[in-house]
């Protein structure tokens, strides 16, 4: 019997089966994904898993018991390699040809790869999934040096827990700043100093051009030097998987197009996650989020219209990064912003950068401070007096119409 | 083991079983328990796992921090028992707990 079927077991996957579930929805649930784990959760691979501080049974977003109990076919280390929207079937590549009634594909993302002399080197890793995690784990436990390519968010996220490790850690950033796509001057300045402050080298302007080593990488080579290196992490950024949406003939563009229902240009295939290009009613246009806020909530909009409801996603994008004992909360984007408030003091390890465009409310980076970053998501798109949010003596609650 | 009860704003019971370490959160999850999204995974981020703990268990609580009370602070709606489920873990202390879920985060 026909039902639905999930394209991916990422997040995005996992919540939409349950949220099906909890609709009350009773008939067939297929999870297919190419991974060789149940639903988990993608933000601690790069934080508490790869430092050891959580173990995979905590990453799991639900027991695998959970699947089974509920009636959901699980089916991992699996691929779909076609969608036939014709005949309402999809093909897997372990045989299988499985129709449904409604489709919604979850194929997240993968790291953009380096193609550069010696990148297919032994001792290189992306970092994505929890094997890959594993693979840099077993790496780590011998190595004395990491050099990590691009200064984002996984690259310092990693950097931190390696130089708490003990490696020497070097980082290459091709930008004149580090988290220069996703952040101000003054924020990267902050970063850069607590990375440096704590040990690790990060060489801004320096693009990689290759790697050296005969059974794996033991150097990277960038411009004018070469740095040792026991081994390698790239990260420089994702790509949305919308190949099979594409073959399908599904509009895509820089992501599968969904409309703010998480449909895509088949009214019976839905799309949630990573993958997807969304209308954001609230920032006025598209957006690609690589987000687990995104991927929730995408998931649960495209649960509840696969069943018939009429549900929109309309939320204001937020994102966290851990980086040592700094819990980083984002609001928005701060390009958005044509001005900039410091609130609380950098030196003290806590502060928040409020953006504001035309005197509202844009974006948020805050800094150990949880109460400035829910004030952000309160206080979004709305007109605030800049000197008293600079001011830390005046009470946000107050700010708060 | 009598477990965790929790409650939804209309009422709705559900009575699952308690493990022990595993935060209430987590157990709401695991049981498709609604009103719980927590987006965060559990690492007091999102405060979407937003609860209200039956007063006679306030006292056989771990201690409120200060990032989780910064987090529930800002929400008008926060009560004196309100708490967020990811930072509380079942115990056998805590075995018969009565959680109620807030109508806001339904």
């Amino acid at each position: 019997m026909s039902g639905i079927i999930i394209i991916g077991a990422g997040q995005a996957a996992g919540q939409a089966a349950a949220s099906l579930r909890q609709e009350g929805y009773e008939g067939t649930i297929t999870l297919i994904g190419d991974e060789s784990f149940a639903p988990y959760q993608r933000p601690p691979l790069s934080k508490q898993y790869l430092s050891g501080e959580l173990s995979i049974d905590r990453v799991y977003i639900r027991p695998a018991k959970f699947y089974e109990d509920r009636n959901i076919d699980l089916q991992s280390g699996v691929r779909v390699t076609s969608i036939d929207r014709q005949n309402k079937t999809i093909s897997t590549d372990n045989g299988q040809t499985l129709a449904y009634q409604k489709l919604l594909i979850c194929t997240g993302s993968r790291p953009r790869e380096l193609n550069i002399p010696g990148s297919d080197l032994p001792g290189i890793h992306y970092l994505r999934r929890l094997d890959d995690v594993d693979r840099i784990r077993d790496d780590m436990a011998s190595a004395n040096s990491i050099c990590i390519i691009g200064g984002g968010y996984i690259g310092l996220e990693v950097a931190a827990v390696a130089v708490t490790a003990g490696l020497s850690v070097n980082i290459l950033e091709m930008e004149s700043r580090i988290l220069q796509r996703v952040t101000n001057e003054q924020m990267s300045a902050f970063y850069h100093r607590l990375h440096t402050d704590r040990g690790v080298n990060i060489h801004t302007s320096t693009a990689c051009t290759g790697f050296k080593g005969d059974a794996r990488v033991n150097s990277v080579l960038c411009q004018d030097q070469t740095i040792a290196a026991d081994m390698v992490i790239v990260g420089i950024g994702i790509l949305p998987n919308i190949e099979l949406a594409q073959q399908a003939g599904l509009e895509c563009d820089n992501g599968i197009l969904v409309d703010d229902h998480c449909r895509t240009s088949d009214p019976d295939i839905f799309s949630a996650g990573d993958c997807t290009n969304h209308p954001n009613p609230i920032l006025g246009r598209r957006l690609r989020l690589e987000s687990v806020p995104n991927a929730m909530e995408q998931a649960r909009t495209s649960a509840a219209n696969m069943l018939g409801g009429d549900k929109t996603y309309a939320a204001v994008p937020w994102f966290w990064s851990d980086q040592y004992e700094l819990k980083l909360q984002m609001v928005g984007f701060s390009s958005d912003g044509d001005t900039a408030v410091l609130r609380g003091d950098p030196e003290a390890l806590q502060f928040a950068t409020f953006y504001l465009k035309d005197g509202k409310v844009v974006a948020v980076d805050a800094v150990n401070s949880p109460k400035e970053f829910m004030v952000a998501k309160r206080l979004y798109g709305m007109q605030v007096n800049a000197d008293s949010l600079a001011d830390s003596a005046i009470d946000l609650k107050s700010l708060i119409s | 083991m009598a477990g965790v009860k929790f409650i939804e704003h209309n009422g709705t019971e559900h009575n699952v079983d308690g493990i022990i370490g595993e935060s209430l959160m987590n157990i709401a999850l695991a049981n498709l328990v609604p009103g719980i999204d927590a987006d965060c995974g559990g690492e007091c981020s999102c405060a979407t796992c937003h609860v209200l703990v039956d007063d006679a268990w306030a006292g056989k609580l771990p201690e409120i921090t200060e990032s989780e009370s910064s987090m529930l602070d800002l929400n008008p709606d926060r009560e004196v028992n309100s708490r967020l489920s990811c930072q509380i873990p079942f115990s056998e202390e805590l075995d018969g707990i009565t959680i109620q879920l807030p109508e806001f985060q339904y």
